[in-house]
């Protein structure tokens, strides 16, 4: 095996076409090294893509915010600015693993390694992240929900890697808010999660809504009615209650040592209204903020 | 398979070592170059055994290649006492019974050092939280936490 | 000389909390556990573990392995020879299998390389020709007489005729009328319970280092709780006289009992002697989880008849464990400890222990206790409950206590359930109100404690500074309370003492640190150690002064005549004899062997408050009191410790940890992720609250205190949570799901 630390997208492109499908892209290394261990993958190449340029930063970009492809959970977690606007998205990052974890993994290793559990894919979808891949022929973007085929599956095709995500920028009144079932306090895969996005009309009902899915099916899922079941409300109980309806009627999830499938499909509407109201709550401030 | 050379900083040396592309950097650290005081628990980043430091964020050497301490600071429980003088926190561990076997203990001060230097005024549930990637099966965690706290206090005094 | 005898009550060192010798080693990473050593020359070993839980190996072909270069050795079972003894060829078989695995993870071969590349790449070339086997790793499916049979004719001379092929041993204890006492109750309730099978998860994997010289002597260097039972073991298995065998333990990071036994040190001492080479072993998490010892999982069922002013009348269990793949007693321990916090007129408990396809059990901190109690003190509670009783008034109306006939037959001496029960009563934590979802519980705990055998040397330096020498491996800071012992016999500063713990070569037998017994038993040898040293003293003073040795006597670190008559002499301390002893005779030492009893029993009662979220079924664990006799508290903090590290297992065992197994009889959790243990944001602040009940067994009252408290967590937590949802629960771990689900049913 090879340990290769390119300095230009085109080259890292070069590597994983070349490579016959044994070269395997490494920002934080956090799932990487666990699937090298176990003897699950025997890549021939290494590439450590944390030597390209401007792929640890965070850049402002059109009132919204580029995330570099290797910057760590706990980066994101400091950077004030991000968090203010997307605050959901910064918590379920933070979610991934232990602090050890943190200062290491990224959100872009988190979408790429295909976990349908991944803690920030939820909130990603929800967010209407964007993802930029590079390729062989150049870049292109992505909308995030269209990364994720099924367990350990991307749409990423040969030659290409995921280099940066992007946050859009958002309206005062506007948030979002990321919760996920684990059976401990830390330390675990979720069982269930959810992400909540909302904007704010200016009487104070939801204008928009996006909500996705954790651990409940092959792959995160957004789920339109249950947008749909709060869209136009203030999250009285009826929306709510709808809202949970929904959630739970999107849910295919398996039994696995985790949880029950009938405990992820009652959990995640109840993670959803959790998630609703606390977004809820953060969208008031901030249109308070800034109105 | 060919070797790679790495130049490091490992607690304020300079450093050199050869390593095989596939090794961690906690092997390296094990294996290459002596320090056995930081362990290996499970080598898949669940118990925090191997915590250590690079570039000043804790991180769990068995999920860092060895290659990639190119250039990098790294910092390991060995490092964390000057000279014959122990950390405050090495010595609030002694005091207040932090450790009963002792596998964990490198681990947990190295992740305690560092919240400290970020926070040095943490809330018991901050630093459980943060230290909840350090397992610990002998003490309950009860005398850690509380360890923890009397040194954090000590150093806002210092 | 005059030694006082008996009890003593004032001490100087005893009782202080002075700092762990092996605390600055710890805290800088200097201290070397069984990973950390390493020899030149040294060759990696690596083990071929079964992917299936049950079947017949036909054929092992090591040929292409042996081929790749770099690969040293490759061992199998064939070779060793087979021992008589059924219980050490049973560690053999689990070591390296012999014509059939019988759990997933199971040890077929094992290999020397190189590095560990190499040693991974020979493993892979290992080609094993198996035929599946049915396979049952539950225990009451595995009590069907149509199981799949895991062992044939296993079952000892205690199971009766008849019964299911996979059932090796059965076991009955108690007394007085079932019939009458059921007669006698006003509510009598039963209930069937199960528990699954949890890790000891010390956080240091097993680890060795065997070299084994042409000339046939062999040395081991090994993580482990008894470098004399691994010596015993190794030496055969492979055939040698223990002479030619040295063990010297490392640092052990953690135990809890599974580190009572061996599993990769036999291997290792065979591929070094087949390669020539030093061979270290180290084993991953994952073959931690799925080749080395769980403990039992359990089915169980109780029956408990209670009078409405909440005396029992009458107890009844029958436990069913599995203890992997091989015979196993530890239900013994289960049908012993189930009831023994009462007093009862009519008490009975059965116990059978059956062959599953998992693996081999070995001891975890108070063995078998914990399930039996758990399910007797569930049902206690629920009898509370039925009746509207008080719990804690109901333990203390029922209490067993000095000359109590216990359940499993002695007759307790002085032993401290009372005392914690009113502790538990006064303390504040028993009377904080709860809000809504809260719920308390409280169960009472037992261990029988061990003393066994013990040898201790005690040598005086010349420059009065003290060394002694022990042999059981150090687990949670016993060095420290050996050191204080020593300290307080001789009369003189705790920092003046050292222990170390030796190798197999260097002091007679030691048993396993294990059944609470190092405090008690190690201290024991260590303060006769002490007081033969002191006689040695003594009689040199009297030989300086020239009266009589009986008309000397050891106080406050110092010879000094007996009185008046004896004569008018300025007492010699321990360092000025010490500094002559050349001249009035040589060396100065104090050794002691014996096979110590009088261990004292020891109880324990903990008080849970835990919040159950109703819509998810997560449980928060709020408030953690234990509360437990320890005799007397050698060094507090370490006391406090073990009261704290025991809760803490036991919530663990309580709410989440499982060994879980899918239907190919394979184990789904073999790591820290899924296998989950308590994290430090899961639990509270543990508090403690010691008593200190004197052991007359022990010259200063010490008791065992270190796997009582794993035992109460279990029903305290279960009592906690039915209280707060409002619904009994019956199955351990009460994860997430269970407990939502009986939620849901309630409603």
């Amino acid at each position: 095996m090879q340990y290769i630390r390119p300095r230009t997208a085109a080259e890292v492109s070069h590597l994983l076409m070349t490579g016959d499908g044994g070269a395997r892209i490494m920002a934080g290394g956090t799932d990487l090294l666990v699937q090298l261990r176990s003897g699950m993958i025997a890549p021939k190449a290494i590439v450590d893509i944390k030597g390209l340029d401007g792929i640890a930063c965070i850049t402002p970009e059109d009132g919204g915010w580029r995330i570099g492809a290797a910057v760590s959970g706990q980066r994101l977690g400091e950077h004030e600015h991000v968090r203010a606007i997307w605050p959901g998205v910064v918590e379920a990052c933070e979610l991934i693993g232990s602090t050890q974890v943190q200062g290491r993994c990224t959100m872009a290793g988190n979408l790429c390694n295909g976990s349908p559990a991944a803690d920030s894919v939820p909130a990603l979808i929800a967010a209407g992240a964007v993802a930029r891949i590079e390729g062989p022929d150049g870049a292109h973007d992505c909308a995030v929900e269209d990364i994720p085929e099924g367990p350990g599956k991307t749409s990423l095709r040969k030659g290409e890697f995921l280099s940066s995500v992007f946050l859009p920028g958002r309206p005062a009144g506007a948030a979002d808010a990321y919760l996920r079932f684990i059976p401990r306090t830390e330390m675990d895969i979720a069982v269930a999660s959810a992400a909540v996005n909302i904007e704010l009309a200016r009487d104070g009902t939801i204008r928009l809504a996006r909500i996705a899915l954790g651990a409940v099916g092959p792959k995160v899922v957004l789920v339109q009615d249950a947008a749909n079941a709060i869209i136009g409300s203030k999250l009285e109980d009826p929306a709510l209650k709808a809202l949970a309806r929904a959630c739970e009627a999107a849910c295919n999830p398996i039994d696995d040592k985790r949880g029950t499938a009938e405990f992820r499909t009652t959990v995640a509407g109840v993670l959803a209204r959790r998630a609703a109201r606390i977004a809820m709550t953060r969208a008031k401030e901030r249109a308070g903020e800034n109105p | 398979m060919k070797n790679i050379h790495v130049s490091t900083t490992l607690n304020g040396d300079e450093a050199e070592f050869v390593c095989a592309p596939a090794e961690t950097l906690l092997d390296a650290l094990r294996n290459r170059l002596g320090l056995t005081g930081t362990k290996e628990g499970c080598g898949t980043g669940d118990c925090g055994a191997c915590t250590i430091e690079m570039n000043g964020r804790l991180v769990c050497s068995c999920l860092v290649l060895a290659a990639e301490a190119q250039d990098a600071d790294i910092a390991t429980v060995e490092g964390m006492a000057t000279g014959a003088a122990l950390h405050p926190l090495q010595q609030a561990f002694i005091d207040h019974a932090a450790l009963q076997c002792g596998i964990c203990t490198p681990g947990i001060l190295v992740a305690a050092k560092n919240l400290l230097e970020r926070n040095p005024d943490p809330t018991d549930t901050e630093l459980r939280y943060w230290l909840a990637g350090n397992l610990c099966r002998c003490t309950g965690y009860d005398k850690i936490i509380k360890a923890v706290q009397i040194a954090a206090a000590d150093m806002r005094g210092a | 000389m005059n030694i006082p005898s008996g009890s003593k009550q004032e001490f100087k060192v005893i009782g202080t909390r002075v700092a762990r010798p092996d605390g600055v080693d710890k805290v800088t990473g200097r201290a070397l556990y069984g990973a950390d050593f390493t020899v030149p020359g040294c060759q990696v070993g690596l083990i071929l573990r079964s992917p299936h839980p049950h079947a017949i190996i036909n054929n092992i072909d090591a040929s292409a392995a042996l081929a790749l270069p770099g690969v040293k050795a490759v061992v199998t079972s064939a070779d060793w020879g087979v021992p008589g003894d059924e219980g050490l060829r049973d560690i053999q078989d689990n070591c390296l299998a012999r014509g059939k695995v019988l759990y997933d993870g199971h040890a077929i071969a094992a290999v020397a390389a190189k590095d560990m590349a190499t040693a991974k790449a020979a493993l892979k070339l290992i080609r094993v020709d198996y035929t599946p086997l049915p396979h049952v790793t539950d225990v009451d499916a595995a009590m069907k007489p149509d199981a799949p049979v895991i062992q044939k004719g296993r079952a000892d001379e205690s199971v009766p005729q008849g019964s299911a092929p996979n059932i090796t041993h059965y076991c009955e204890f108690g007394h007085g009328d079932l019939d009458a006492g059921f007669a006698r109750a006003d509510t009598v309730i039963e209930r069937s319970f199960t528990t699954a099978a949890t890790h000891q998860g010390y956080i240091e994997p097993h680890a060795c280092l065997a070299s084994y010289a042409s000339d046939g002597k062999a040395d081991l260097w090994c993580t482990t709780q008894g470098q004399f039972n691994v010596r015993e073991l190794c030496a055969g298995i492979m055939g040698m006289q223990a002479s030619q065998l040295r063990v010297t333990p490392s640092e052990i990071g953690g135990g809890f009992g599974g580190k009572t036994t061996v599993f990769i040190e036999p291997v290792a001492l065979a591929l070094a002697r087949k390669c020539g080479r030093p061979v270290k072993i180290v084993m991953s998490r994952s073959e931690v989880f799925r080749a080395t010892g769980p403990t039992v999982s359990s089915s169980m069922d109780v029956r408990i008849g209670m009078t409405q002013d909440g005396r029992i009348t009458a107890g009844e269990a029958r436990l069913r464990y599995q203890g992997g793949a091989f015979p196993c007693g530890t239900v013994d321990m289960g049908a012993q400890a189930a009831f023994a916090a009462y007093d009862l007129d009519a008490v009975r408990t059965q116990g059978w222990n059956t062959l599953t396809n998992r693996p081999k059990e070995a001891a975890y901190r108070a063995p078998g206790a914990p399930m039996a109690v758990y399910a007797v003190e569930s049902v206690v509670d629920e009898l509370c409950q039925a009746l509207d009783l008080d719990p804690l008034e109901v333990r203390i109306l029922n209490a067993a206590q000095a000359g109590t006939r216990s359940s499993y037959g002695p007759t307790f001496d002085q032993i401290g359930l009372m005392a914690t029960l009113e502790a538990a009563k006064t303390h504040d934590h028993y009377h904080t109100p709860l809000a809504e979802n809260q719920g308390r519980g409280l169960s009472c705990g037992f261990w029988f404690n061990f003393g066994g055998n013990t040898s201790v040397s005690l040598a005086i330096n010349s420059d009065g500074t003290v060394g002694v020498t022990e042999g059981n491996p150090d687990i949670g800071g016993s060095r420290a309370s050996i050191s204080m012992m020593a300290a307080e016999e001789l009369g003189i500063p705790y920092d003046r003492v050292r222990t170390v713990i030796t190798d197999t070569n260097s002091l007679g037998h030691n048993d396993v640190t294990d059944g609470s017994r190092v405090t008690f038993a190690v201290g024991l040898a260590t303060i006769k150690a002490a007081r033969a040293a002191i006689q040695v003293m003594c009689a040199r003073a009297a030989r300086l002064w020239g009266i009589d040795e009986d008309a000397v006597i050891w106080e406050d670190g110092a010879a000094k005549p007996s009185g008046p008559n004896a004569g008018n002499f300025e007492p010699m301390t321990l360092a000025e004899i010490a500094a002559i002893a050349s001249e009035t005779g040589g060396p100065i030492a104090g050794h002691h062997e014996s096979n110590a009893e009088g261990a004292g029993v020891s109880f324990g009662v903990h008080l849970a408050d835990v919040e159950v979220d109703p819509e998810t079924g997560a449980t928060t664990v709020l408030r953690y009191t234990v509360f437990q006799d320890a005799g007397k508290a050698v060094h507090p903090d370490y006391v406090e410790g073990q009261m704290q590290g025991g809760a803490a297992q036991g919530i663990g065992w309580a709410l989440n940890e499982e060994y879980i197994y899918g239907a190919d009889g394979r184990l789904q959790n073999a790591g820290f992720l899924d296998y989950r243990i308590p994290v430090a944001s899961d639990l509270p602040n543990i508090d403690t609250v010691i008593l200190e009940i004197p052991n007359p067994g022990h010259p200063y009252g010490v008791r065992g205190v270190g796997e009582t408290p794993i035992v109460p967590p279990l029903a305290a937590l279960s009592n906690a949570v039915s209280r707060a949802v409002g619904v009994r629960l019956h199955e351990l771990p009460m994860s997430p799901p269970k407990i939502l689900k009986a939620i849901m049913a309630k409603e």
